[in-house]
């Protein structure tokens, strides 16, 4: 099995042509105690046994249960025009736009997405994307600390576990210390998430004030589809903005790829990590686009770059760019209110669980079941639901406590039906 | 082209959601914004014209001849994005592995995890392999973070430096950066290749480990690797392989049997992925035996009963939300299932005649920057032809009015106006030739009219952009 069209005869051909008598001899410098020890791999298998193999594995999850589970990666809708415009050649097999001449599709496109995000957020730069929501953290939590020379890095009760832990791999030898609050005191950021893991929603523009009286920024991991209502990230006078943007027209895909929002203030924008795309003009005047201040990055500043990211994640960026172009001015609000609704209908039907959230919430809550989660999630799988996570595993609650997430694709009928099994199962 | 914002029409939408059917609620005011985000008002139809027409003007594999060295631009199989759209593996929530209460829901992306991982292992020769780094960098980084948990583990508080070759990719000395070592830089040979002694000179027992790629950026084996790793462990420092360039010995050589201890795979490389535009990659790390305790967890591991997760005794931790991109893995699966054992050794086979190839037809218009047998790319020096006033950039651009990507330009830093092409094995022969025949047209205008080669490119949607303007005047975003 094979993707390469040479045959036989221009193998010998182009052999001559280099001089060698056989594709061996390309390998000399490969001598023999240098050759691979084992080559234990499975034969070729034909385009139609792959696929019958592989939708074998996809046949064996279970992907089409009703879904209630949030924690950070939702199941909203994705039109079908961000699949067909994706999937166009031009974009995905593309490479970076190197050569800014043949790559005005993608360049435009990372504008684009860039002025999506500071519509989004209220913030002025945005870069054109990172790895992941928790990856962005990370780099949020450095450029804090470029920016501010300060060592510490205060993280609010509100930030998700996972994200948390990525965080302290990732600066694992870097000499800065973590701390759990919100004290800016010395501190080079406060990290917040909001809506907090739990689903809460805050008004964080007190501590901002209190950051910048202490010289610290705030960083904030936002939930993308909740600023279709919630207050923005600049409103609240946060400096530094990241998210996990699945969320926008990204498949769940069992983690990836995702996308990794950053945006932040004027001031901050050259010590931000990532690839920038900006317009300008070739010699005729017309306007084009090209990625600008490299010198912030590796290729170029090598082991003093801001970061040592060399990618992004361009094509998911350019799905939340068509999704947010889908949804408009008024689709994000109309989506941002169904999500926030239907939360609330669930919520109010639940009656039986205690609400663990104080603060109001978006689409996502937790409640105390009178059962274990985990045994409650097991039984509503085999009535046809992921009835959300169980919050034990993760460090991030009790045995009983389970987090739920609704999307404007649950429809009142999953949810009378939703609440009914959970009752059903936690009460018997 | 207008911009999508420039399109907008009050009032417009494309697509909208059926009528609530539950109560309306306010959301409690303290908390709204105070006006809704000014994104576009267009139709759906707007939307699907404005991307489509920006995509045409792109490059992409499937249009265009892409032989940029360094990036492994080969055909992204059709079969690979067929699987990716599995609804089975699309639409999963990754959380079903929080709680063991859902492994049973997911076991079929958790056997995909396994046998990936496992095929990744073998091919490369090391223990384990583990897909959450989520691109060649993040890979870079994990694998550092493995080196620097091995010597704190061993009580080498010591070991604060990792060396690396002049040749290798940026992203190399920022990682190590970022794993917080000081890195020291060697130098290549004359030759084009890293030298015992040179790595020799630079150690101390400072240092806890060199990263290396090979063959290197300079699309050559390195004959004395294993001299080097046996003289690393000696001194209790580990090897790290950039599996950039993988695709050159895939099957021929394996990373693991040449001694090295950490690496990471480029799945939208050697493994066909789609590059995306710059991303999403993937960038699984593999580890032989002294690295195995520190993996990232949690791992897929075979249980009795089917698939489970467990979490290394000594982990670094976690360096993504969940499996890093799974969906990466599915299409690299398919890729690896399809070609098989023989498949997969033909690539390298293909790449490497492909590149010697193009080397045989440009030897005498263009200097190759070495002398020794060019792997899976070529690289030349353009600094001839800069002396008569044509530069690789120059040469880059001309290069697009043929139809075809330019090469990488300007890296490797070590070769004066370098060009690398990498043709890779899925080109066929009239490809490179229509290439080759473009390059020689070059060099025959560079003798005749070399200041037309300033103009170029003219056949492309804008020409050459102000750079310099772009910078100062800052504009990215309206």
């Amino acid at each position: 099995m094979t993707w390469v069209p040479t045959t036989a005869d221009e193998r010998k051909e182009m052999l001559d042509v280099i001089g060698l008598n056989s594709i061996d001899e390309l390998f000399a410098a490969v001598t023999p105690d240098l050759r691979a020890k084992s080559w234990d791999i499975p034969p070729g298998l034909s385009e139609m046994a792959v696929r019958d193999l592989m939708a074998g594995m996809a046949a064996k999850n279970a992907s089409s249960l009703v879904c209630f589970a949030g924690g950070g990666a939702y199941d909203h809708f994705i039109p079908a025009a961000v699949d067909a415009l994706t999937s166009r050649a031009e974009f995905y097999t593309a490479y970076t736009p190197y050569q800014p001449e043949c790559a005005q599709g993608t360049l435009q496109s990372i504008y684009e997405y860039q002025s999506a995000i500071c519509r989004l957020t209220g913030l002025d730069f945005a870069n054109a994307s990172l790895y992941d929501g928790g990856t962005a953290v990370f780099e949020a939590a450095t450029m804090a600390v470029r920016v501010t020379g300060r060592r510490r890095v205060a993280c609010h009760r509100s930030l998700s576990p996972i994200y948390r832990r990525m965080l302290e791999t990732h600066a694992a030898n870097l000499g800065i210390e973590f701390t759990t609050g919100d004290d800016p005191t010395g501190a080079a950021c406060v990290i917040v998430q909001n809506p907090s893991f739990l689903g809460s929603v805050e008004n964080y523009t007190n501590l901002s004030e209190r950051c910048h009286a202490a010289g610290a920024l705030l960083v904030m991991s936002f939930y993308p589809v909740s600023l279709g209502l919630a207050k923005t990230p600049a409103e609240m006078g946060v400096d530094i903005a990241v998210a996990e943007g699945q969320s926008l027209g990204v498949p769940l895909g069992f983690g990836g790829p995702w996308l990794g929002i950053l945006a932040t203030r004027k001031e901050h924008v050259r010590k931000m990590p990532g690839r920038i795309a900006a317009a300008t003009e070739d010699a005729q005047g017309r306007r084009g686009f090209v990625l600008t201040l490299q010198a912030r990055e590796q290729h170029i500043r090598r082991e003093k770059a801001m970061s040592n990211i060399c990618s992004n994640e361009a094509l998911c960026a350019l799905r939340a760019l068509i999704h947010l172009c889908l949804l408009g001015k008024e689709g994000i609000q109309e989506v941002a209110r169904h999500c926030h609704a239907k939360a609330e209908y669930l919520k109010k039907k639940l009656k039986f669980a205690t609400l663990l959230n104080r603060a109001p919430t978006f689409n996502e809550f937790a409640v105390r079941l009178p059962i274990n989660a985990e045994e409650a999630v097991k039984a509503m799988a085999s009535k046809g639901f992921v009835a959300g996570i169980p919050l034990k595993p993760l460090n991030a609650g009790d045995p009983e406590d389970l987090l739920i997430a609704v999307t404007e694709r649950r429809t009142r009928e999953q949810l009378d039906a939703f609440a009914l099994a959970l009752e059903e199962v936690s009460c018997r | 082209m207008p911009l999508i914002y420039e399109k907008s029409r009050k009032g417009r939408r494309a697509i909208a959601l059926d009528a609530l059917d539950v109560p309306e609620v306010e959301f409690p005011a303290a908390l709204r914004r105070s006006a809704p985000a000014e994104l576009p008002e267009v139709g759906e139809l707007d939307v699907v014209r404005h991307f489509t027409n920006l995509s045409r003007k792109n490059f992409g594999i499937d249009s265009h001849f892409y032989p940029l060295g360094s990036c492994t631009m080969k055909y992204n199989p059709k079969l690979a994005e067929a699987v990716a759209a599995l609804p089975g593996f699309a639409n999963l929530h990754p959380h079903l592995s929080s709680t063991e209460a859902y492994w049973p829901l997911c076991q079929g992306a958790f056997e995909l995890i396994h046998d990936t991982e496992a095929l990744l292992a073998e091919i490369a020769g090391m223990r384990q392999a583990s897909l959450q780094p989520i691109a060649g960098a993040h890979g870079e980084l994990t694998g550092v973070l493995l080196i620097a948990a091995y010597h704190k583990d061993h009580g080498n508080t010591k070991k604060d430096t990792i060396l690396i070759p002049d040749s290798a990719h940026g992203t190399n000395p920022a990682s190590a950066a970022i794993a917080g070592f000081n890195v020291v830089e060697i130098p290549s040979g004359a030759d084009g290749v890293l030298h015992l002694d040179a790595v020799k000179a630079a150690m101390t027992d400072r240092v806890a480990g060199l990263m290396m790629t090979c063959p290197n950026t300079h699309g050559l084996f390195e004959p004395e690797v294993g001299k080097i790793a046996a003289m690393l462990h000696e001194a209790d420092a580990l090897l790290y392989y950039d599996g950039a360039n993988l695709n050159a010995i895939i099957g021929k050589a394996r990373p693991g049997d040449l001694g090295f201890d950490v690496m990471h795979y480029n799945l939208h490389k050697t493994f066909a992925t789609p590059h995306g535009m710059g991303g999403p990659g993937s960038g699984p790390v593999g580890v032989g035996e002294r690295l195995l305790p520190y993996l990232p967890g949690p791992r897929v591991v075979k249980g009795a009963n089917g698939y489970v997760l467990e979490t290394p005794a000594k982990s670094i931790g976690r360096v993504a939300q969940f499996f890093g991109n799974f969906m990466m893995a599915v299409r690299a699966y398919a890729y690896m299932r399809h070609l098989g054992c023989d498949g997969l050794r033909e690539v390298a086979e293909i790449a490497v005649l492909n590149a010697n190839y193009i080397w045989a037809r440009l030897k005498e218009a263009y200097e190759p920057a070495f002398a020794l047998r060019f792997m899976h790319e070529c690289v030349f020096t353009a600094a001839p032809q800069a002396q008569k006033g044509v530069r690789a950039l120059d040469i880059a651009k001309a290069l697009l009015d043929f139809g075809f990507h330019a090469p990488t330009i300007y890296f490797p830093l070590t070769v004066k106006e370098s060009v690398m092409i990498e043709p890779t094995e899925t080109e066929s022969k009239e490809t490179l030739d229509a290439f080759c025949d473009a390059m020689l047209a070059i060099a025959r205008t560079i003798e005749t009219n070399p200041d037309s080669l300033h103009q170029a490119p003219v056949t492309t949607p804008v020409g050459r952009l102000d750079e310099v303007r772009a910078a100062r005047q800052l504009n990215c975003a309206c």
